[in-house]
């Protein structure tokens, strides 16, 4: 309550500082100005097609990543054949920005949205494994050491005692994930694209349409918000016993 | 059905080529029914011991036997450890009955079983809780259910009750001799602690400080069932006198070194 009141009065002297005139509209739009354009956006659709574009992108970038990611940690941490092969080439490609990558990408994929799912898997996929991996590390050994004497062999134990107590750090990597995906989609779509939000708050500056870009810059922490709300919900729905 | 722990060492190797004698030459005999204590100071290898016996860790030389056992599909032995070492994502119905699940027992079967321990341990409505939602004498008895769900042929307790408080420990000892008449299970017990050997044990078996060797063996000869006022008869203290004897010695020269 007291959070949606400090944010309710920030908005407040905003538009008051914006109202006075002595700040250019083009360089500090008001907010109710913003909201107007976002209302003309979305009954136009224009905004939703930017939305659904960026969405999409996200979508299978974000969810390939994070099945890869988790089998390829899984891998990782319980069979140290794969540790000893794989931990090397993970610390050698992880410290690389992602977004160095896209040209290349580009050059391999085109420039359609195959670059830029790739983009988001790479940057979505390293945070992934590296999470599942020290989840699976730092099982409790106590709890393999009671399920190996109640009478579970390897496979058993992979499914029964590994994976339920990774769950926590999977979730970990998964929210750490969707900030990711977020930042290189519109670093994507900045780059190259005819489609999203990166391309429309990139093009809104060009065109100096300041209240059409802070919209866009609105949509994603928008975004960001429900992605974060929605992750949440589905943890407290897969992690009943996390207190 | 006996177990016989015969000439068992073990000696830990770190990577470097360290070596740690923990157990040196243990022979033991848990016979049937037998409710055998194993006390001695810790770092002596009592865990060790009991690691050893259920299978989770080769021993250097030497072996465990377990004679006369009809019955080869299911685990020989259960362990309940210090650290409860529950599953966290398991309520306590389904934690006891993990054991049931990996024998695959039909769904039933295993329902009737976790009910019969829940009673028997006195967690009664609280089958639907996890772990986190008990307090440590709960969970403790959660992870003797479980154990007892196995339907083990030893009972291997490592410490069980040196987590709790006093209180709830004394009343956890008196709990765990009343589990132990009505299932009649053979038991090693492995504690640190004089009161709760000479209350629980049958016989009792001293280790000596690291590496740990048998220093001698006592048989407890007090009335089963054991009650809580059995700890003031003068039997009980002379017992644990004795024992106390035995291990004095040894946390002595600790001290001196
Ligand atoms: N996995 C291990 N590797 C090396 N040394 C160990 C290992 N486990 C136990 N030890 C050593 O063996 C000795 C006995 O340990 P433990 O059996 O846990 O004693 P206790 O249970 O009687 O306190 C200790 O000195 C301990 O440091
Ligand atoms: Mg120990």
């Amino acid at each position: 309550m007291v959070s949606f009141l400090s944010i309710l009065f920030l908005f407040c002297l905003w538009e008051f500082i914006a109202r006075l005139g002595f700040v250019s509209p083009l360089f500090l739009p008001a907010p109710t100005a913003i909201l107007e354009t976002g209302i003309k956006m979305a009954l136009s659709g224009e905004i939703f097609h930017h939305i659904g574009a960026s969405l999409w992108r996200i979508f299978w970038g974000f969810s390939c990543a994070a099945v890869i990611g988790t089998l390829v940690g899984i891998l990782l941490g319980f069979f140290s054949l794969a540790e000893s092969i794989g931990n090397p080439i993970i610390a050698a490609t992880y410290p690389i920005p992602k977004i160095a990558i896209l040209p290349l990408l580009i050059l391999w994929l085109g420039i359609g949205e195959y670059s830029k799912i790739a983009v988001i898997g790479l940057g979505v996929f390293f945070p992934m494994v590296i999470n599942v991996y020290t989840g699976v590390r730092n099982v409790d050994p106590v709890l393999i050491k009671a399920a190996i004497s109640l009478g579970s062999d390897r496979k058993r134990i992979i499914r029964k005692v590994i994976l339920p107590s990774a769950l926590p750090m999977i979730f970990a990597g998964l929210k750490l994930g969707i900030g990711i995906a977020l930042l290189l989609v519109v670093a994507a779509e900045m780059i190259a694209a005819d489609a999203g939000i990166g391309y429309m708050i990139l093009t809104s500056a060009d065109l100096m349409q300041t209240t059409k870009l802070m919209f866009g810059i609105s949509i994603l922490s928008m975004l960001g918000l429900v992605f974060s709300w929605i992750i949440n919900k589905i943890e407290k729905l897969c992690i009943p016993w996390k207190t | 059905m006996r177990v016989v722990i015969e000439h068992v060492c073990k000696t830990f190797e770190d990577g470097s080529g360290g070596k740690t004698e923990a157990l040196r030459d243990i022979n033991l005999t848990n016979e049937e029914n037998e409710f055998l204590v194993v006390v001695g100071p810790s770092g002596c290898g009592k865990s060790t011991l009991l690691n050893i016996v259920a299978g989770l860790l080769p021993a250097t030389s030497g072996k465990v036997i377990f004679e006369g056992i009809p019955d080869l599909s299911k685990p020989f032995t259960s362990v309940v450890f210090q650290e409860f070492a529950l599953f966290p994502w398991r309520t306590v119905e389904k934690n006891i009955m993990y054991g049931p699940e990996e024998r695959g027992l039909p769904k039933n079967e295993r329902e009737d079983i976790a009910r019969h321990f829940i009673d028997m341990v006195g967690l009664k409505g609280f089958e639907k809780r996890y772990p986190h939602q008990l307090s440590g004498g709960m969970k403790q008895r959660v992870s003797i259910a479980r154990a007892l769900a196995n339907d083990p042929w030893l009972l291997l307790m490592d410490e069980p009750f040196s987590a709790l408080d006093a209180q709830t420990r004394t009343i956890m000892q008196g709990e765990l001799s009343q589990i132990y008449e009505k299932t009649h299970k053979s038991v090693l017990y492995i504690t640190h602690n004089i009161q709760e050997a000479v209350f629980l044990g049958d016989r009792v078996a001293v280790l000596s400080r690291r590496p740990g060797r048998v220093e001698s063996v006592i048989s407890i000869d007090l009335p089963r069932p054991r009650e809580e006022n059995i700890v003031l008869a003068p039997e009980f203290l002379s017992y644990a006198e004795e024992i106390w004897g035995h291990i004095r010695d040894q946390a002595k020269s600790a001290l001196s070194e």
